[in-house]
Parts: structure tokens; sequence; C-alpha cells
């Protein structure tokens, strides 16, 4: 089972468009959305939610104003401006449970905190994992461990051969837990100085996994002189590029109607499209289509 | 006033706007606090004259004195602490200075030592010379900005005058700690259904919080897309306070790095909007 990570560093240049398209693209698998915090591939993939789950995570003060004599020692040793005589700020409230297991009077407890929710959702393209953080909760990289934990076990269950994600901006805690023990990382960038000096430190983060990285340029018409600036930074840090995706308004207009930009009519995008699933399939040795004879085999296997 | 600018999807235009608004003002300091992958300075192309290290409190635990008795470990409920070899061993990505193992260990093994998580650079812009950059950058690998940011507006917390800080994207904790105690909060969107469904969550933080907050659509062709962002902005009864209009040319600019004075109309009614409501507050 290969787990593929869609990332980009910089936001917005593309990772859900590009994770949707491919998962058009890609026979058998399992989808997952590691963008705990704002999860947008349901919205492109006609998902309708077959199991919802509630999400704990952390821990969170309860103070019993029974006993609590007001002594103020929780508010002395509070680091977060998080207490005061009892009463929690859970805005700024870490968890730590400082206040609780120094409490003289014992009148503070720690309880789990509801951190958000996952759901199991059916879509066009298959199983979907995908998860709402809480509001203004801090566990989003317990989150996103949780909906790749899950979707490896329906992977397993099923024999599927990819996990494809999509990940999270940033090089933060959630796309470190998106990105730890992933088969390929996979980022997409556009060709302006931001994305690009964000790929720089996004690749620094992914060689301290020592996981492979390819590059999907996207809007590579936009500015030629970045993208060949682009393509020689790649080469000179030997990252293969897997494929470079013209400008494209049928991107946003896909997007609109919630379809994918392979059921445009497109032909350059799709054509662009389809030549960079060869190339990611092909590294991670996994098959570019649905054969019928594995399809017959899946079907009559009685082991599986 | 503190003005922070997020969004709740990334790539939205925030740095856009944060230097559009910098552009059309007088004197004004412009907080990057996208510590993970900070873009201002790209544009502003600034000189820095200062930098300054972030450093935030980690335990050091004195492994000959350390008898494993494990209530350092038992006390952190972020799991920082392991007892391994009969002795307590550190994980420091995922320590969060909270002092609870000090407190826990009666032994006098763990005392406090400080980690770098970043630097605060300041500065000077040439390209906007009206402009006074900060810039905050986390060291790679380094899973919390969450410190960073809170050492940057601890940083800008006694200045005077106008305050424009470009914030993390999403809705978890950086980008929360980003936008607590702004006196107004930007949320800047683009008219599709992933900017709609985010925007919403980051309208949810700033309800929340408590921040007057108005909205900015970008890449606007005043289409269904932007009736759409208009009526969910109606239903949260928050103003749109600008249209910026979807442009090729705009994006071209912005991609070699430089700030175009095609919108500065915009940033100025924008400014205007602002002004009107700091003197009906005052």
């Amino acid at each position: 089972m290969k787990e593929l990570v869609i990332v980009s560093g910089k936001g917005g240049t593309g990772k859900t468009s590009v994770s949707a398209a491919l998962a058009f693209l890609a026979p058998q698998k399992i989808m997952v959305d590691c963008d705990v915090d704002a999860a947008n591939f349901h919205l492109i993939s006609d998902a309708v939610i077959k199991k919802t789950h509630g999400f704990k995570a952390g821990f969170e003060p309860h103070s019993n104003e029974e006993i609590c004599n007001n002594c103020g020692k929780c508010t002395t040793l509070c680091r977060f401006g998080a207490i005061n005589a009892g009463i929690v700020t859970s805005l700024n409230c870490e968890g730590c449970g400082v206040c609780a297991f120094n409490c003289p009077e014992h009148a503070i407890t720690m309880q789990e905190k509801e951190a958000g929710q996952w759901f199991v959702s059916d879509t066009s393209f298959g199983q979907l994992i995908h998860a709402e953080l809480g509001l203004s909760i801090e566990n989003s990289g317990k989150l996103v461990s949780k909906v790749r934990q899950e979707a490896k076990k329906i992977a397993s269950n099923n024999s599927l051969p990819l996990i494809l994600t999509d990940g999270p901006p940033g090089i933060g805690c959630p796309a470190i837990a998106a990105l730890s023990g992933a088969s390929l990382a996979l980022a997409v960038v556009e060709p302006s100085l931001s994305s690009m000096h964000d790929l720089e430190r996004l690749a620094e983060l992914v060689s301290h996994f020592n996981l492979p990285i390819m590059v999907c340029i996207n809007k590579s018409t936009l500015h030629k002189e970045n993208t060949k600036e682009l393509i020689d930074w790649c080469n000179s840090k030997a990252i293969p590029i897997a494929g470079q995706l013209p400008y494209s308004d049928a991107f946003r207009t896909a997007l609109q109607s919630g379809k994918t930009v392979m059921e445009t009519d497109d032909e350059d995008v799709k054509e662009q499209m389809k030549k960079l699933w060869k190339n990611i399939a092909k590294k991670l040795d996994i098959p570019e289509r649905k054969s019928g004879l594995t399809f017959f085999q899946g079907k009559l296997n009685p082991f599986r | 006033m503190l003005i922070s600018i997020a969004s709740g999807k990334g790539g939205t235009g925030k740095t856009t706007l944060a230097l559009l608004l910098a552009a059309a003002h007088s004197d004004i300091t412009l907080v990057d606090s996208d510590v993970e992958e900070p873009n201002c300075h790209l544009f502003l192309k600034p000189q820095w004259l200062e930098e300054e290290e972030i450093k935030v409190i980690v335990p050091y635990i004195n492994t000959d004195l350390c008898n494993g008795c494990g209530a350092c470990s038992a006390a952190c409920l972020f799991n920082a602490i392991a007892i391994s070899g009969g002795k307590a061993l550190l994980f420091d990505e995922l320590c969060h200075s909270c002092g609870g193992c000090l407190l826990a260990c009666q032994h006098g093994v763990i005392s406090e030592d400080k980690k770098t998580i970043g630097t605060i650079m300041t500065g000077t812009s040439p390209i906007l010379p009206n402009t006074c950059p900060i810039k905050g950058t986390l060291h790679v690998g380094t899973p919390s900005g969450v410190p960073l940011i809170k050492a940057l507006k601890e940083k800008v917390s006694h200045l005077k005058g106008d305050i424009l800080l470009d914030c993390p994207p999403g809705t978890s904790c950086s980008m929360v700690t980003g936008i607590k105690n702004s006196d107004f909060c930007i949320l800047v969107t683009e008219p599709t259904p992933f900017g709609k469904h985010d925007l919403e969550l980051a309208m949810n933080i700033t309800h929340l919080l408590q921040i007057p907050t108005g909205v900015v659509i970008n890449k606007s062709d005043e289409g269904t897309g932007d009736k759409s962002i208009e009526m969910l902005c109606q239903s949260h009864n928050l103003p749109v306070l600008a249209k910026i209009p979807h442009s090729l040319s705009f994006a071209k600019q912005y991609a070699s790095g430089i700030i175009p004075d095609d919108f500065k109309p915009i940033a100025t009614s924008i400014w205007e909007q602002l002004e009107a409501r700091r003197r009906k507050e005052a």
C-alpha cells in the first residue's frame, strides 16, 4: 500500500484541485483530506457522509467551585494566562494540567476534550476520510494522524494499493503529521516567488523525513521565466518534476460546479494531468489504470 | 489600530491585501506572522536592521541525578517525557513549555533550558519606505509557530499607530493566535466553493473571539461565486469591504514579486472604511 501526500508549502496553489483530478484518474484508492482545519476535498467529489465519529484529544481543566477557596495558586503557576482563581479562559488554555496537578485543594480535574469530528464518506471516486477540527482547537496534528490511520485500515482491509492524501499548507504540525512515514510527497507549486520560496522550506522539511518528493508545476504558463527558474532549482536539488499544468480557467469553472478539471473540456490540461498521474504511478510502482484482469481477480478471489 | 488579515483557505490573497493596504498608508508596521511560510519580504525586499532569536523554555533533565521515578512523565499531558533505561527522556518538539515536569520532580533533577524556535527580523523597505516590515520565521522542523506568533505580537504591542498583521492560513491554533486581540480582522476570500466554505469557518472564529470583522473578495468576477459570498456575509451581518477584480496581469506581477499600483483606490477605500469605524467608536 502506497501513500501519496499532496502538499504545497504556500496555500492556494491547487492542492485540492490536483488531488481531485488524480482521484479521478487513479483506479483503486482511498482518499484522505488532511487539511483538517479547512477541509475542501468533499466539496469537489460529491461526498455523502456515511459515518460520523467524534474525536477527543487533549485535556481541559474543570474546577469545582465548591471546593475552590480562591487561593490563586493555579493563576500563579499557569504560564498561558488561562486560569484565574479557578475560572478557565479556554481560548488561552493549552491543556497542560499544571493547574489541576498543583491545586492544594484538588478542586481541578482534567477532562478529555472534544476536538472535532471525522467522517467516512462515499464520493464519485471512492471512499473519503475527512475531518472537521473543533473551533479554535489545538490538536490538528493528532486529527491528521487519526484520519490517516483510519484510511490505512480501510485500504488494507480492501487491498487498495493507494492512499491519496490532500495535505495541509505550511510546514508546521499538521504538515509534519500528514507527511511522516508516507511513500511520496507531491508538491504543487506555482511559478510565483512566494510559492517557490515556500517550496524551498517544504523541501527542507521533507528531507528531514527522508521522503521522496516530486514537484507538479501548476499554472506553469503564468510566468515562463519563473517556471524555468523553478525547473532549474528542482534539477539542482535532484527533485523530479512529475508534471506541468498550464494556467487555465477550467480549474475555476470546474470548481464552481463541484467537478474536477478532468470533467471539463480543456483537453490540454486533461492531457497534462494524465501525464502527471502516469509519472506518479510509475514512481509509486502502482497500476496506472484499472486492468480487467485485476478487477476479475479481485472479484473472484475468495480470500480477498 | 491592530488589523489582522486572515482567510481560512490559503492562497486567497492575504499577503496581496496586506501589501496593497501598506502601500496606501503613510506610516505603518507590517508584521508577517505567517511564520511557517512568510512571504511579505519577497515583495518588500527589506534591509533587515535587527534580528532576534526567539526561544521557548524547555526542561533540562540532569540524567546523572534522575532515578527514573516517572513523576515528570506522568505529569506531562503532551507525552513529551518518557522513561527509558531508568532515566527521563525528553522529546522537546512535543513540549509546550508549561513547566509541569519541573513542579512534578521531587528530586531537583529538572531545570529550565531554552530552545530557539525561530527569528524575528525588523527592517526598512526600499519598495515601501513608509512601511516598517517585521517578519517571523519558524525554524524548519519546529511543529508549532504559536510561541513565535505570540512573540511577534508582544513585540508590536507597545507600538502606536496602525499595524497590519499578515496571518497564517487555516482556522487552527496559529491562525487564532494571529488574530486574537486584534481591533479588526479582514478575512480575504475568493468566490469559489472552497473560498466560501473556509470563509465561514474563519467567520465563526472571529465571532467566537468577538473581533469586528469585514470581508474582502479577491479574484472577483462579479459572477455567481461573488453573489454566494455576499449572501454569506449578509447572513453573518458582516460587511464586504471591497472586491479585488480577477486579473491575469495582476497575477503575473504578483508572481514576479511586484506590488502593482492598479488597485490602490481599492486599498484607499478600505482605509476610509476603517477610519470611519474608528471615528464612530471614538
